[in-house]
């Protein structure tokens, strides 16, 4: 487990850079995670980042697809907002567990 | 008398009505079943027919054989549910009532969803192996063919037996080095999740083996369309992916009377929210679910329908005596991945704990290598066909138990 060092807060995150706590996320903490990514946050960004931290919270698999058909963005706009991978991405600044499969 | 009603007569369906059919009182309860028809699938055995491992008769038989004399086995599609009124509408119009419903009606692979996959170069050039069709007519193809690009596609995160495509990967090496043709196959494994392996522990136990047999895998590949006349995969973000052959893992999905009822997730996928420990309808407290048809956060395989009949039989006895559902399912999943050559590698995790490297201890057979490939594995894999066919569906107890156990496991390595 390594420690994420963010405006004086410490975060768990794993090797990965993912949080081991999700609880512990907020807006501005989200904001210096997305700048190691190279993304500056807006607020549909922030909405992307509601819906997956909602979702992960009723214990719902997440995959590009439903946030495709989130009527927040469709595939193209995610792809846009977080460049790559964007549920790996999105998943990371969200601070919720890395989209896996079972092995 | 009061009504059970299960809908699918796949895995899960027929495990759970021949458990419930040993419990419930029969002087209070008729059992009914229905599927739209009568052949049973022996699923894990696809993925061994497009190698010529296994004779397409092996994996199936009629579904009735499975099912006691005097349940009421009706061949009909359902067109949806009407849950207020406790009744299931089949396609021809007629109306089945029930008291008690369980919804087993799976997943299976759309390759509608996906433009281009399913236009003219389908059983061409472009094969699925999930089904009994794909896996058959792969198996013909594989005959002749002389080689080149040779690319396995996932498309969507959510899919039946998530390692499937990974041993269809493996096999496919094997096969073709057999054949003396590997130098003149490229493999090609393209996935929308972040590798071919995600878990830490098995990534660093398991990742060498694809590096080994000369597999390139093209991570976050999240496909869009494919083209036909040039022959490629087109992602979401414009990457392009050419092949010569593509084996397809298409958009998996629920159910269309899933959706027809409204009883779906929002990502339209048809599969069915689900209380992920209970298994019971979030929506409706007289239906349960279970198999690949929730959509829980485990994996859809065989092995987690069967840990969700054990749980599922307790519940339902709780709630016929009006008690409350204790049975908590965990998210076990304990599945064999085929490596190739007459070898494999055993995984057992749940909601909680990752996939660990140790032992499974397996009474009468003997202790299996987790994440480990050995041959014992392999043949554990084989032996499972008997046990599915003969104590699986007949509903019979398994010496494994439903909750995951961290006896034999290394959690530091």
């Amino acid at each position: 487990m390594e420690r994420l060092s963010i405006n004086g807060l410490y975060v768990d995150v794993n090797d990965e850079g993912y949080f081991k706590f999700s609880d512990v996320w907020t807006k501005d903490i989200a904001k210096e995670v997305a700048k190691n990514e190279s993304i500056v946050l807006t607020d549909r960004h922030y909405e992307v980042l509601n819906f997956l931290r909602e979702k992960h919270h009723e214990g719902v698999p997440l995959s590009i697809r439903k946030v495709g058909k989130s009527g927040i963005v469709n595939i193209r706009e995610f792809y846009g907002l977080f460049p790559g991978g964007p549920l790996k991405v999105s998943s990371k600044i969200a601070g919720i567990p890395k989209p896996v499969s079972c092995v | 008398m009061k009504k059970l009603l299960i809908i699918g007569a796949g895995t899960a369906g027929t495990m759970i009505l021949n458990k419930l059919y040993k419990k419930l009182n029969k002087k209070e309860w008729e059992f009914t079943i229905i599927d739209k028809d009568d052949a049973h699938y022996y699923q894990p055995g696809f993925l061994f027919i497009p190698f010529g491992i296994y004779e397409p008769k092996e994996v199936i038989k009629p579904k009735k054989d499975f099912i006691p004399k005097d349940v009421e086995f009706i061949i009909n599609e359902v067109e949806e549910i009407e849950p207020i009124e406790n009744k299931v509408m089949l396609t021809n119009g007629t109306k089945v009532d029930y008291d008690l419903l369980i919804i087993a009606t799976g997943t299976i692979p759309i390759p509608e969803e996906t433009p281009g996959l399913m236009e003219e170069l389908w059983y061409k050039d472009i094969f699925d192996f999930y089904t009994y069709q794909g896996a058959t007519k792969l198996a013909k193809k594989l005959e002749t063919w002389e080689g080149g690009k040779f690319v396995i596609n996932i498309a969507e995160s959510i899919i039946k037996c998530p390692v499937a495509p990974l041993e269809f990967a493996f096999l496919a090496d094997a096969f073709f080095k057999e054949k003396g043709i590997r130098d003149k196959v490229e493999i090609i494994y393209s996935t929308p999740l972040s590798g071919a392996f995600t878990k830490p522990k098995a990534t660093a136990l398991l990742s060498n083996l694809l590096t080994e047999k000369n597999i390139k895998v093209i991570p976050d590949f999240y496909l869009e369309s494919v083209d036909n006349k040039e022959k490629k995969l087109v992602s979401y973000d414009g990457l392009e992916i050419p092949f010569d052959l593509l084996v397809s893992v298409p958009v998996n999905m629920g159910a269309e009377m899933v959706d027809n009822s409204n009883m779906g997730d929002e990502d339209d996928l048809n599969f069915i929210p689900t209380d992920k420990e209970t298994l019971q309808s979030k929506t409706h407290e007289n239906i349960f679910v279970i198999g690949d048809a929730t959509n829980v956060p485990t994996s859809k395989a065989g092995s987690v329908a069967h840990f969700e009949a054990e749980v599922l039989e307790e519940n339902i006895m709780s709630y016929v005596q009006g008690l409350p559902l204790e049975a908590k399912f965990d998210g076990h999943v304990n599945c064999f991945i085929e490596t190739g050559f007459g070898k494999a590698t055993l995984i057992d995790f749940n909601y909680d704990t990752e996939p660990l490297p140790g032992k499974f201890p397996f009474p009468v057979i003997g202790p299996m290598g987790l994440l480990k490939v050995t041959r014992m594995n392999h043949y554990g894999k084989l032996i499972f066909k008997w046990i599915y066919w003969h104590m699986l569906l007949t509903g019979k107890k398994l010496p494994v138990s439903t909750k995951m156990s961290m006896a034999g496991k290394q959690q530091s390595a």
